[in-house]
């Protein structure tokens, strides 16, 4: 249920590995698609190109989905991300999380994109109309308490 | 020792390659590995306070001991997602 890789994703054989886990204690899945979108800080973007340190970003998800259980008992997490090439509309990063209640489903998927944002090791470069740059967010820390405080936080909003 | 040092994104391009094998002394640390490369490619001091360091894909702090045989990967500031 944990994946990185250039293939397109798709959400429904994430909802259905989420679901066959179930055992009927489920009361809601909440799915997340991140997209490549045309805009960016005033550039018009023509597409993303995504690389990772796989093994790492692996042993992360997995972390990042111990950290959403620990918070949110009960919350089961599937988590694709994908690397290469990935075109305008497309989706970069997928999260399906399952839970007995819809709070908890909605608060730990928005905690695991935060999460995968702040430590995983993945990065984008955007391809522009006029060049093309690295993006550069957080200093991944994964032992940072303040920043897994401040992505439980946003969860919550 | 021998180690072998990954380098992603932007640190990848400022050195010109994705993987290279470097020799390092006994007792070496991430940071004794860090300052030796920083040395041979300026560009990259740039990163010495954001970057996150890994050893055997693991995270770990920069005062990490490196043996033999290891790999280190040096990650400027993500951005997944």
């Amino acid at each position: 249920m944990l994946a990185i890789g250039p293939a397109p994703l798709a959400l429904e054989p994430l909802v259905s590995a989420v679901a066959a886990d179930s055992d009927g204690v489920d009361g809601a899945i909440v799915t997340f698609l991140g997209l490549a979108r045309n805009h960016n800080q005033g550039r018009r973007v023509r597409y993303l190109e995504y690389e990772a340190y796989t093994p790492l970003a692996l042993k992360t998800f997995a972390r990042i989905a111990v950290e959403a259980r620990e918070r949110w008992p009960g919350v089961r997490v599937a988590l694709h991300h994908r690397t290469g090439r990935v075109n305008i509309g497309e989706a970069s990063v997928a999260i399906v999380t399952a839970s007995p209640h819809r709070g908890d489903a909605y608060s730990s998927c928005r905690y695991v994109i935060e999460r995968v944002k702040q430590i995983a090791p993945v990065w984008k470069r955007e391809y522009f109309e006029g060049g093309d740059v690295w993006i550069e967010g957080a200093t991944a820390d994964p032992d940072d308490a303040t920043a897994r405080e401040h992505a439980e936080r946003i969860a919550c909003a | 020792m021998r180690v072998t040092v990954r380098l992603f994104a932007r640190l990848r391009d400022i050195t010109g390659t994705a993987e290279m094998p470097r020799e390092v002394s006994t007792g070496a640390t991430i940071a004794t590995v860090w300052r030796d490369l920083a040395g041979e490619f300026p560009g990259l001091s740039a990163y010495e306070r954001s970057m996150s360091s890994a050893l055997n894909e693991d995270y770990v702090r920069m005062d990490a001991e490196v043996h033999d045989g290891d790999e280190i990967a040096f990650l400027p500031p993500v951005s997944g997602g």
